[in-house]
């Protein structure tokens, strides 16, 4: 291979005179934390509250979650940015539409990744925390029925805790997935960490040494989320549940 | 088998004389073309897109000014390399591709819309200049823009990565403009990021950008504006260092140029009707660096 190798190429100034090469992964870098993390914690609200609506008595709040949940956890999250992006401004009213495209770029783009990876990673927390309710004996829940509690009441004291810890450990993947997904924002043009690093591959002319870097950047965070879950779940846990000792 | 001590001299003597035989003859090939004839395959990049150097037109035939250069190259290769038959691979690539596959050599020979700078020469070698750009902008005829200086403040796409890119960011940080520059991952999406509204205008190397309008729904609506701040060259890329291979190809360009064949194939793709949407006309006669190129080939970036 004739490949010339510079590690030190993250310490040169970039040609196109906004610093540093190494500046510009740092930058990819924040905006990928920054849209994971706030995706992440919507996506646990809503995901919680589909999954939840897919397991209630109520009809209408079954059937409309079901919907939700199937229209976003089985499409491609490329075709659903590309949607986002390009086609919904074009069905809103004209003005609101314009008004959309004409906002700054990088936040229109920011915030129309964040709706799309929101609701796609949503979806599939969604099915997560409807599992977990479901493994949680159906005696469970007429216990707390016949102690008198109410469908929320039953929810909120009986259920729930249970299937939350039970959910932990899949929901770790999820929450991993959405730092690795957050990459697709570089095809509608908001630069996160792949696409700082393509960035810099193509104006350096270093393209390994690029995508090394980033490989090890996400390999640390990801590294980082699953620490932090195994606390969560050390700390969560209860003795007898779920074989725990 | 046991070998004797005068057999064992004779294997010796042999190989001794076929090794002499070997040096004596033409010169040792080396790097891509021995790898051409040692495989009997020649790995040549295409794209999908890049309009009209090198794409897929609408018979899903690979097509383009700067491919149908590659394909006298492998001719010319065939020809020196004496091979009865050379199979010939073809890889799509894309600008972020490209040139790890020519560095790490799973390309032999990458002809399309590649600029030659000074950071690419690190990793590869650029053959003769076959087209000089020059990046302008890409404007609806009311937008009221007629020079670099009216975006102050405004949405500009560039595709992400390219030597445009790299131009407007310097502009916009040497004259503080504010300029908000929006990437497109293409040169279809830059088109549409600005068909659509959400950019004024589109910065691109101008014969895209004609491109761009031949192909557009109105090409009545728009114009190309702007003085070209720098002018580039676009070269055949090629694994870096490998002088024979790339006298070959340089060979073929500056034959090329010299038989006026060169001038016949620019009016094929630039001046002609060509099958893609149907069928446009770019119509961008040979700009005076053009000829200039023509009359002194150079591998040079400028």
């Amino acid at each position: 291979m004739h490949y010339s190798w510079d590690w030190l190429i993250f310490l040169e100034p970039s040609v196109t005179g906004e610093g540093l090469y190494g500046l510009m992964l740092l930058r990819g870098l924040l905006w990928t934390v920054l849209l994971s993390l706030l995706a992440w914690s919507l996506a646990l609200g809503i995901g919680l509250a589909a999954g939840v609506a897919r397991t209630l008595p109520g009809r209408t709040a079954r059937y409309l979650s079901t919907v939700y949940i199937h229209c976003f956890r089985n499409t491609p999250l490329l075709v659903q940015l590309f949607l986002w992006y390009f086609v919904v401004p074009e069905l809103l009213p004209v003005d609101w539409g314009n008004a959309l495209k004409q906002m700054n770029p990088t936040a229109n783009q920011f915030l129309t990744v964040l709706v799309a990876l929101t609701l796609y990673t949503a979806a599939k927390a969604a099915e997560q925390v409807r599992a977990g309710i479901e493994s949680v004996p159906r005696s469970q829940k007429q216990a707390a029925m016949a102690l008198g509690l109410g469908t929320a009441a039953a929810y909120r004291h009986v259920i729930l805790p249970q299937a939350l810890r039970i959910v932990i450990p899949p929901l770790t993947s999820d929450f991993l997935n959405v730092f690795k997904n957050s990459a697709v924002a570089l095809t509608i043009g908001l630069m996160e960490l792949t696409g700082q690093t393509r960035q810099l591959s193509e104006f350096s002319a270093h393209p390994f040494e690029a995508f090394i870097a980033a490989t090890f950047v996400y390999m640390a965070i990801t590294y980082g989320v699953i620490v932090l879950m195994r606390r969560i779940e050390h700390r969560a846990r209860v003795p007898g549940l779920l074989g725990a000792a | 088998m046991t070998l004797n001590q005068p057999m064992i001299r004779s294997l010796l003597a042999a190989a001794g004389l076929a090794l002499c035989a070997a040096a004596a003859g033409a010169q040792p090939l080396d790097g891509t073309l021995k790898k051409i004839k040692d495989t009997g395959t020649i790995t040549v990049a295409t794209r999908g897109a890049s309009i009209p150097f090198n794409y897929l037109d609408d018979n899903n035939k690979q097509a383009g000014f700067a491919w149908e250069i590659s394909q006298r190259v492998v001719e010319q290769v065939k020809k020196d390399l004496k091979l009865a038959r050379l199979e010939v691979r073809t890889l799509e690539v894309t600008p972020q591709t490209r040139i790890p596959l020519v560095a790490n050599q799973t390309v032999d020979l990458e002809c399309s819309s590649t600029t030659n700078n000074a950071e690419r020469q690190n990793q590869v070698s650029f053959s003769t200049t076959f087209f000089v750009v020059g990046a302008r902008l890409l404007v609806r005829k009311n937008s009221g823009i007629k020079h670099w200086s009216d975006l102050v403040g405004k949405n500009v796409v560039v595709s992400a990565g390219t030597t445009a890119e790299r131009m407007l960011r310097q502009l916009n940080e040497k004259n503080k403009w504010g300029i908000n520059i929006i990437l497109a991952k293409d040169i279809n999406e830059n088109f549409l990021t600005v068909e659509t509204g959400r950019a004024v205008a589109a910065t691109q190397d101008d014969i895209i950008l004609y491109s761009n309008i031949a192909r557009a729904r109105k090409p009545a609506d728009w114009e190309v504006v702007g003085v070209p701040q720098q002018k580039e060259a676009y070269g055949c890329m090629l694994r870096k260092g490998d002088t024979a291979f790339k006298k070959v190809v340089d060979g073929v360009i500056t034959g090329m140029m010299r038989s006026g064949e060169f001038s016949a194939l620019y009016e094929k793709y630039f001046l002609k009707p060509i099958a893609v949407k149907g069928s446009v006309t770019i119509g961008f006669p040979m700009s005076s660096d053009m000829q200039e190129l023509v009359r002194h080939p150079s591998d040079q970036p400028l």
